[in-house]
């Protein structure tokens, strides 16, 4: 087979020139992502500091943020309910490496916090506390962004522990 | 009509590796399918169809790259189709391909699976703001780790367990040609002692990045009766999908994965897979991996597969192999991880394993799952034709 060097060598203009083997083509993704009226309900409730979930009619699963469908019944889900800033932490792990475009500084704790009286965890960064002393099954409530505040989670800034004793595993073993 | 048996008669993979900086993608691909089709010994002309799968378009930047890989896979003429499950698409791409043969509409099927993971940056696309979540999510291990210290905390499995799968995998590496990572200074002490990446994984315990592809040639009983060399025959094969978040969402044991397994032990008459299968390929991207999916694969009861793990029932001299190959965790061209499971189980059964063939294998499962931990797909092969 015929190497892109012999290739080059057969041409006296290019003679000596490095074959290209490798380019960098910047591409560019912007998305306009409709939000649908659940999800634009919950939206707008952040910068009042609420949290708005939606309970399926059938599975009375309570989702958090609301998608307006339960994804076990495929059905609407109308009922809304508001929930307190409290929660378990169900599980998490400490991220060490940094990933590009990532606007979080490392090292940081990722968990997922079951809200009180929600049926999925919401993702979440833990603080205000030695990483060494997150476990599964502690309580924790949100520290609001005042200056952050808008319809976005980036409202809330993280959970700290509450101190409370922890979380009965039986009231998050099936929602983890 | 009933559904004709389908056998793998070729088999051909590219050395994985961090960079493959002397071929393009058509390039990488071609080689792994030339492979095949030498294994085979059938020329372009004997292909009916070509299927091909790949993860995201993201990765590379390349959107619909089956476009420009038409020619290079000599599907010029013919139907060529893309199969998309994230993670586990190189195992539904076989899949789609055998479901072709079984089907009676083609009679021998090219199917190909890649990944150039040295011109893309996976962890930049699997770690994009998703909106209305919090931006923490840092690539498949920042994903995969909360779900690692659940099943550690559900089993109180001791923390060593997954180094011991690592070091084992490598270990098979070493015996595997075209394994990306040919670790020989690796040791137990050193895999335990490397660097915490996302607590409870450690960089050692991590699949790397590798650029590769994988091509089958799938047949029918008539191709099978031509071909050179032994045929792997396939007994069952299952996909099965669940969301990637719902209340009671089993993280450690998905539903989906379960069913998958049932379903295929079913089509293949496996009652007893601990017993019946003589070795496994499995989609262990991080090492604690292994034994959960040991338990939802039914290989072990729920809570008890690190106990498999740490009897080194799991090693290559165990009664139940798993990754001879070395698998994700020493070659990982996404796209293609998935069909290297499922062509690896193929080599095992047809007894072309080379150094790490597990001696008179004769039914072996090949297993991927993607997404976050919502697609699966699985195949098992045996040695006989399916009913002989």
């Amino acid at each position: 087979m015929t190497t892109a060097a012999e290739l080059l060598a057969g041409i006296p203009e290019l003679a000596g020139a490095e074959p290209v083997t490798r380019v960098t083509i910047p591409a560019r993704l912007e998305y306009t992502y409709s939000p649908g009226s659940a999800q634009a309900r919950f939206l707008t409730a952040l910068p009042e500091k609420r949290l708005l979930a939606e309970r399926c009619p059938q599975c009375t699963r309570v989702y958090v943020p609301p998608r307006g469908a339960c994804p076990t019944c495929g059905i609407a889900t109308p009922e809304q309910l508001e929930l307190p800033h409290t929660g378990t932490v169900t599980t998490f792990c400490i991220v060490n490496i940094a990933a590009k475009g990532l606007d979080v500084e490392v090292p940081y704790c990722y968990a997922y916090v079951l809200l009180d009286g929600a049926h999925v965890g919401l993702h979440a960064r833990i603080g205000d506390t030695p990483y060494a002393d997150v476990r599964i099954g502690q309580r924790v409530e949100a520290v609001w962004d005042d200056r952050r505040l808008g319809p976005s989670l980036a409202s809330i800034s993280h959970f700290r522990p509450t101190g409370e004793p922890d979380a009965d595993p039986e009231s998050y073993r099936r929602w983890m | 009509m009933s559904k004709q048996p389908v056998a793998v008669v070729g088999v051909g993979q590219t050395k994985h590796v961090a960079a493959r900086q002397d071929v393009s993608i058509a390039g990488l691909v071609r080689e792994a399918a030339v492979r095949a089709l030498a294994d085979a010994e059938l020329g372009w002309a004997d292909i009916d169809a070509v299927v091909i799968g790949k993860a995201p378009d993201f990765f590379e930047g390349v959107m619909m790259p089956e476009l420009y890989l038409a020619e290079a896979l000599g599907a010029v003429g013919k139907p060529m189709l893309r199969v998309h499950t994230a993670g586990s698409v190189g195992g539904s791409t076989a899949l789609v391909a055998a479901n072709l043969v079984a089907a009676g509409v083609h009679g021998t099927v090219l199917t190909v699976a890649f990944e150039k993971q040295s011109e893309s940056n996976a962890m930049w696309g699997l770690s994009l703001p998703i909106p209305f979540q919090q931006p923490l999510t840092a690539g498949a291990g920042g994903f995969f780790a909360p779900h690692v210290r659940a099943y550690m905390r559900r089993t109180g499995a001791p923390d060593t367990v997954g180094s011991l799968v690592a070091f084992k995998d490598r270990r098979n590496a070493l015996k595997n040609p075209y394994a990306h990572l040919h670790e020989h200074d690796l040791t137990l002490e050193r895999v335990q002692s490397s660097p915490m990446l996302w607590d409870p994984i450690r960089y050692s315990e991590t699949c790397p990045s590798s650029d590769g592809a994988c091509a089958l040639v799938l047949t029918g009983a008539r191709g099978a009766a031509r071909a050179p060399r032994p045929p792997a025959w396939v007994h069952g094969g299952a996909m099965r999908s669940e969301p990637t978040i719902f209340a009671g969402k089993d993280y450690v044991s998905p539903q989906a994965g379960r069913d998958c397994a049932a379903d295929v032990y079913r089509q293949a008459g496996v009652t007893d897979p601990r017993r019946q299968l003589d070795v496994v390929e499995m989609y262990v991207p991080f090492s604690w991996y292994e034994p959960m999916w040991l338990e939802n694969l039914g290989f072990a009861d729920q809570g008890e597969g690190w106990k498999l793990v740490e009897a080194g029932v799991t090693e290559l001299d165990g009664d139940l192999p798993v990754n001879p190959s070395g698998g994700v965790l020493s070659s990982n061209p996404i796209g293609a991880s998935g069909m290297i499971r499922f062509a690896e189980a193929a080599l095992q059964v047809r007894g072309l394993a080379g150094e790490h063939q597990i001696d008179g294998a004769r039914r072996a499962l090949g297993h991927a799952y993607g997404g976050g931990a919502q697609f699966f797909s699985m195949w098992l092969v045996g040695s006989d034709r399916p009913g002989s």
